[in-house]
């Protein structure tokens, strides 16, 4: 390849062709910074934050959408560059809620390091903010449109990433909004609450609901005996939140940090992937044989469950009626865990550590009650609010030692952890699902055909009595609306189907670390594949905790237990 | 002219948004849009209900509201405004009881600033629906408002 000359700082630099001033900086180790741009999302270049002097060109162009060309004499820190990104700044903060102690971004807010950066300690220009109320009114997800600096990310991702216009600009100039149409509340509107927008939001402007407070008082509460579950999804994330680089799994420091925090027992949500392979796999079958509606659809992610809901409310046969990890684990927490231990259902509070938003929408689904008036999960925090609570307590995450999850929902397989990654869930069902029909051994355990951030996957299994089955994953709501799509029109070839609402599935959730890219995503996916490979049982039917479960109480796979309890509906929305 | 009937005028695209709208609305005596039209101009035209609502609060010429049978724009541009404009905008203002933004109590007249008219050589300039007026003075705003207190259509 070709490289291009180039000075910046009045530095010689080589550089590949086709990249912008902008990553060709950040190659070699300068910094330029930026607001409305956001890696895997379009250029707009719409704050200039990120202006650049260019020897030659009377004005600043800006870095994010500026390709680099031979010969180019670039000033990224030039009086005249700091001097503009200081009036931006300045001009942003006269029209922002500045409240930096009293704020959920304090100290990891992009704003707020960009002002601290170029050291500004007044402001020249004097404040307009005109209040607006506050968009509290859904389970999941809160908006404070006095904290939005208009970058428009939150925009960008619900239209490119999930192909849904849930946020668009209002008005006009200083005035403009970034709200729902006509100023409404996302619960007014198409959301499906995946909480993207909260994810590449860089101020506070959109925040998952803050629950870490009900988690304290149950924690503090003599009375309750409180358990958690943890998602497969955020071991493979939960060190970014203390600063560590993409890629290893932390499953015992959670653990142990979850200890450290007062919980009484720590389980593992793998535990009930492993169940639900085994309710899902078996009303796989059961629909197959039966002549039931098919494809059949995963339903294990609340996002695109609302999302089909909302948009496809005709199609909703298709979804599995298997409920998601969380809720069998919250189900079966305060049914057989509560008999086990005789404990009374309202005395157990169940608390999950979710990568995702749209998981507390799902735990307060009326339907999710499997004692009257009792909430089978009590509170769903993210990874984020997590990672909030451990700071809270002054623990040292990264340096914490390793701890196992608890008994009788601490032993779990290699299937299970790979939930948590776009085609996980699939691969789990297959292994399953193969050995259950063929009754014999699987010999190669990896369907990597599935594995990856593609956005359509296909696979192909040979099932005894059926011939060759081909199944689909897909991921985002805009691939999900494709293969649905193509449902619809009557061209599926596929028995069954996985998708989730996120860019790589639960690692890339909407409630993971803050930061989080597609090159992290393929790094927590590896993470993910790595920690199957090292498990000693890689498919859910060989769990023994699982197989006693059903002895004990379940009974069996889709019987009469298992509908009442790990089985639910849906319901058509608008 | 019923909504329906303008929009089979048009191609079913987004191209002609803005169109759309400025003639439907046109057409309405209070000049403003509601939720529910705008989402049939949506659905016709095959665009987003959220790019309607973009579009719609952008310009200032769109209303979310009803406005006065008649719009007073005065011009709040530098020619007009260095040729008086402001005791124009007060004699508005006091002879109709509202300030700028608003529409009075029988929703005969709304009062709005508006951006150049291109009279800057007759300014100060302000326009009433189509009709553009000029070399303005309190007193001859005071004589155009009572013409149009007149005009009011059953
Ligand atoms: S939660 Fe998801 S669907 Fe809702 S506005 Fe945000 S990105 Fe769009
Ligand atoms: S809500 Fe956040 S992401 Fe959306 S425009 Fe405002 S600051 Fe940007
Ligand atoms: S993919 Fe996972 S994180 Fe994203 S909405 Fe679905 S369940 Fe939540
Ligand atoms: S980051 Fe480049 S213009 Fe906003």
């Amino acid at each position: 390849m070709n490289m291009i000359n180039i000075k910046i700082n009045n530095n010689d630099y080589q550089v590949k062709p086709g990249l912008t001033i902008l990553e060709a900086a950040q190659e070699h180790g300068i910094k330029i910074p930026t607001l409305c741009h956001y890696p895997d999302l379009k250029i707009n270049s719409d704050c200039r934050i990120c202006s650049i002097e260019v020897k030659g060109k009377k004005n600043l162009l800006t870095a994010c959408s500026t390709p680099v060309v031979e010969g180019m004499e670039i000033k990224t820190h030039s009086t005249k560059v700091l001097n503009a990104r200081k009036t931006i700044t300045e001009l942003i903060l006269t029209n922002h809620e500045t409240n930096c102690t009293q704020c959920a971004r304090n100290m990891n807010c992009e704003l707020q390091s960009l002002s601290n950066q170029l050291g500004i300690d007044e402001n020249r220009f004097e404040y307009r903010l005109v209040s607006q109320p506050k968009d509290t009114f859904n389970p999941s997800i809160t908006r404070n449109p006095d904290l939005c600096i208009k970058c428009g990310r939150c925009i960008d991702v619900c239209k490119d990433v999930q192909d849904l216009t849930v946020l668009e600009n209002f008005g006009r100039s200083h005035e403009v909004l970034v709200v729902p149409k006509y100023g409404k509340y996302l619960s007014d509107e198409d959301c499906t609450l995946c909480g993207q927008c909260s994810s590449v939001c860089p101020v506070a402007a959109i925040t998952e609901n803050d629950e870490t407070e009900k988690v304290w008082t149950a924690l503090n509460d003599e009375s309750k005996h409180v358990i958690v579950q943890v998602a497969p999804s955020v071991r493979v994330s939960m060190g970014e939140e203390f600063g560590a680089e993409a890629g290893q799994a932390w499953t015992g420091q959670i653990v142990t940090a979850l200890r450290y925090l007062g919980f009484d027992q720590v389980f593992d949500t793998d535990f009930t992937a492993d169940l639900t392979i085994l309710e899902e796999g078996n009303e796989l079958l059961h629909r197959v044989h039966n002549g039931g509606t098919l494809p059949m659809m995963t339903s294990c992610c609340p996002g695109w469950v609302n999302f089909m809901e909302i948009e496809y409310p005709e199609m909703l046969d298709h979804l599995s009626t298997s409920k998601s990890p969380q809720q069998m684990f919250g189900a079966i927490a305060k049914t057989y865990y509560a008999q086990l231990k005789g404990l009374d259902p309202k005395d157990i509070y169940v608390v999950s550590v979710m990568p995702c938003t749209a998981k507390k929408y799902e735990a307060k689904r009326e339907e999710m009650q499997s004692n009257e008036g009792i909430f089978d999960v009590d509170v769903v925090l993210t990874a984020r609010e997590l990672g909030k609570m451990v700071r809270q307590m002054g623990i040292d995450f990264l340096t914490l030692e390793e701890q196992e999850f608890d008994n009788p929902f601490g032993i779990t397989t290699g299937a299970a952890a790979i939930f948590g990654a776009t085609g996980g869930v699939m691969e789990a069902a297959l292994r399953t699902v193969y050995e259950v029909v063929n009754e014999k051994p699987l010999e190669d355990l990896n369907f990597k055909s599935v594995r990856g951030m593609e956005g359509i996957k296909e696979a192909e299994v040979e099932l005894k009595g059926l011939g060759k089955v081909k199944v689909a994953v897909a991921h985002t709501l805009k691939n999900a609306r494709k293969v649905v799509e193509q449902m619809k029109a009557g061209e599926s070839p596929y028995a069954f189907i996985e998708i989730m609402a996120c860019p790589g599935g639960c690692i890339g959730g909407g409630g993971q670390p803050y930061n989080t890219t597609n090159a992290k995503r393929e790094k927590r996916i590896e993470a993910t594949y790595n920690v199957d490979e090292a498990m000693i049982l890689r498919k859910s039917h060989e769990n023994p905790y699982v197989h006693k479960l059903y002895e004990d109480f379940l009974v069996k796979p889709l019987g009469e237990k298992s509908h009442q309890y790990l089985h639910t509906h849906y319901k058509a929305r608008n | 002219m019923p909504l329906q009937e303008i929009l089979e005028k048009y191609p079913k695209t987004g191209d002609h948004l803005i169109e759309v709208l400025l003639e439907y609305q046109n057409t309405k005596m209070n000049h403003y849009l509601t939720e529910e039209e705008l989402k049939q101009i949506a659905k016709y035209l095959n665009v987003t209900e959220s790019r309607v609502s973009s579009v719609v609060s952008f310009y200032t010429f769109f209303s979310l509201e009803p406005k006065g049978q008649h719009v007073i724009q005065i011009c709040h541009d530098v020619p007009c405004y260095v040729n008086d404009q402001p005791s124009l905008v007060k004699t508005i203002k006091n002879l109709l009881s509202i300030d700028v933004g608003q529409t009075t109590e029988d929703k005969l007249f709304t009062l709005e600033y508006t951006s150049c008219l291109g009279a800057c050589d007759k300014a100060p300039a302000m326009r009433i629906g189509e009709k553009t007026f000029t070399d303005l003075t309190p007193n001859k705003v005071k004589a155009i408002i009572s013409e149009y207190r007149g005009k009011r259509h059953a």
